[in-house]
């Protein structure tokens, strides 16, 4: 278990490197930092060739990559647009974040999983064929879409809820949004347990149980879901990855002032330093996330070992 | 230890699709006890797609979402042919207009038929949906299936590659690629999305070629002295390529969902382009004064999206009895 954790972490190193290099290049390469700074206005030349030098702009490529990384290394990620610094700004982002993805995943997982269950157990009958329809058209729907329209109904015709959040970001309107952030993973997740659940229903095991008398409730909870489980767990992996995009979406509409707000606000100003600052932290989550999941297969299946 | 009497060396199931899945399929049709076709005593082995065709054409979901679809490459070609105005002659007198005699979806904020924009709006979608699925499929079954079949170094570099490229969220990596290239046009969406997207297909070619490349019938080829050429566009492709057309159709619909999804935070494409994301993006400001400016485009959006997801779940079934 170790020795393979350690064998993952090393394996990231490489990956780490690649994806924050591809984002650098793209920032720093395609777009021009240095002209995002003066807006409209073309920068007197001068001034510019200054603050190229003081960014370490004018050097080749890969030196500049190495020069932001090594300070990113102590802890200095650069300015943002509005004179903070992006360190700062991520202080603030990170829990709103953290607490909006967490409340997609806890509802993605209950409710999926749920319905997942009561459908892969009624195959073929009225419940299943509603719950695949419903999932279909729930995966044909945009984020963006949901979440507008949601955001109509909930908060402006029926006023259940603010249509803005708090910049505070409180948990308790974090839930619609959150809803609305986990909806298309919710029918990923509800498709695999579906189908997991029907395939393992059939297996031997789960026939045994029934013979030796052991009540219903046991036999799902305890046989059939760990089983069934599985590919969700590697789904969530991924999911991840999924939800931080939704988060850009998701923090837009409800004006919640998380990562995605400020990436959003630092792409579209162009401000170089938190557009890659954020998705380096990005990327480190999304990788260790995934080594998580990995780790989760054990706990859920004792046959997985770990060399 | 190649099996003299294995069916897979009778030069006929050559021509089709062999292997596992074909296997299963030969199983799966016979146990369909009601069918005509099963109980008959076949002839000729049918191939892969027989099968599925045969499948295929008794789904409903199959027939409708393939009829949808090619009414909205219809209209994407010939925009005119149902909606007579010009989606870009708008009158601010109308501005937010509801739902008229003649113009029954209503006006948009400019004043634009909201009617007009939401049957213009398909060409977009659709073209960033078709050719961006194309470009991912080729270059990923490409580079994917030779990685699976020469192995070697170009294997490792592949895989070091698609775990590099997976790091990266799609639309994380599509905000920032393209709120740098500027553009506003079909084109550079559709570059990013082959950009980023091939690997996902390129991991599932290499797969799929890396468990063709074990069966008997190929290594029954290579005995024979088949050229590579040879082995990998008559024996290998044709086996390997089910697996990428069913993620590839799957993925259409999501690549129409992430270019509205891009237009809508104001990256992906730009007027006078007209796109649905552009119009929705639009409209969620205004929801307030004319919730219909959203709901049309916003439906066509969907219903697209449903239709491509639709196809290609019913190809998946129809191509994998397994799942049944």
């Amino acid at each position: 278990m170790g020795r393979y954790v350690i064998r993952r972490l090393l394996q990231m190193i490489p990956v780490f490197i690649g994806t924050t290099f591809l984002i650098f290049v793209m920032v720093y390469a395609l777009g021009d930092p240095v002209a995002a700074l003066f807006g409209d206005r073309a920068p007197d030349p001068a001034t510019a060739a200054q603050i190229r030098k003081d960014l370490n702009l004018d050097k080749p490529l890969v030196t500049q990559y190495l020069l932001y990384m090594g300070k990113i290394f102590t802890g200095d990620f650069g300015t943002a647009f509005n004179g903070q610094s992006v360190t700062e700004l991520m202080g603030t982002a990170f829990p709103i974040t953290l607490r909006l993805t967490i409340v997609a995943i806890v509802i993605e997982m209950l409710v999926g999983v749920f319905l997942g269950v009561v459908s892969g157990l009624r195959r073929g009958g009225g419940v299943d064929t509603s719950v695949l329809v419903l999932t279909l058209v729930v995966i044909s729907v945009p984020t963006f879409v949901s979440g507008s329209l949601l955001q109509y109904l909930l908060g402006v015709k029926w006023k259940v809820i603010d249509p803005a959040v708090s910049p505070e970001a409180p948990l308790n309107e974090l839930i619609v949004p959150g809803i609305v952030l986990a909806l298309i993973s919710l029918a990923y997740v509800t498709r695999l347990t579906r189908t997991s659940v029907a395939e393992n229903a059939r297996a031997d095991y789960i026939r045994t149980a029934l013979a030796k008398g052991l009540p219903r409730r046991r036999i799902i909870t305890r046989h059939l879901l760990r089983n069934s489980l599985i590919p969700v767990v590697t789904f969530l992996g991924a999911d991840v990855g999924a939800l931080m995009g939704g988060a850009i979406v998701t923090e837009r509409i409800f004006n919640i002032q998380g990562v995605g707000f400020q990436l959003y606000q630092g792409t579209l100003r162009q401000n170089s330093p938190t557009v890659v600052g954020f998705v380096t932290i990005l990327v480190i989550v999304f990788l260790i996330a995934n080594l998580l999941v990995d780790l989760l297969y054990a706990v859920l299946d004792p046959r997985i070992r770990y060399a | 230890m190649p099996d003299p009497v294995n069916p897979n060396l009778d030069p006929m199931s050559h021509t089709g699709p062999g292997g596992a899945m074909d296997m299963a399929m030969t199983e799966g049709t016979s146990l369909e006890g009601t069918s005509p076709e099963a109980t008959d005593p076949r002839e000729k082995p049918r191939s892969l797609w027989n099968d599925a065709w045969r499948d295929l054409r008794r789904n409903p979901i199959f027939i409708i979402s393939s009829l949808l679809i090619l009414f909205l490459v219809f209209i994407s070609i010939w925009p005119g042919s149902i909606a007579t105005g010009n989606p870009l002659s708008c009158d601010l007198i109308h501005s937010q207009d509801g739902p008229t005699k003649g113009h029954w979806f209503g006006f948009d904020n400019q004043g634009c038929d909201v009617y007009t924009r939401t049957v213009y709006g398909a060409r977009a979608s659709v073209t960033v949906g078709v050719c961006a699925t194309a470009g991912v499929a080729v270059l990923g079954s490409v580079l994917g299936g030779l990685a699976g079949f020469f192995g070697g170094w170009w294997d490792g570099v592949l895989s070091r590659i698609t775990d590099i490229f997976f790091g990266i969220p799609i639309l994380l990596g599509g905000l920032v690629f393209l709120s740098v290239v500027k553009g506003g046009s079909v084109w550079p969406v559709v570059g990013f999305i082959v950009l980023l997207g091939w690997p996902q297909i390129a991991r599932i070619s290499r797969g799929a070629v890396l468990t063709v490349k074990q069966n008997d019938y190929v290594q029954a080829a290579r005995a024979l002295g088949a050229s590579n050429t040879r082995m990998l566009v008559r024996h290998v492709m044709p086996n390997a390529i089910a697996p990428v057309i069913v993620v590839s159709m799957i993925a259409l619909g999501t690549f129409i969902a992430l270019e509205a999804t891009l237009s809508y935070l104001g990256v992906g494409l730009k007027p006078p382009t007209v796109s649905w994301g552009i119009d929705i993006s639009a409209a969620s400001t205004l929801i307030r004064n004319a919730p219909h400016m959203l709901l049309y485009p916003a439906a066509a959006l969907s219903i697209t999206v449903l239709a491509f997801i639709m196809l290609g779940d019913a190809v998946r079934d129809a191509l994998d009895p397994k799942l049944r």
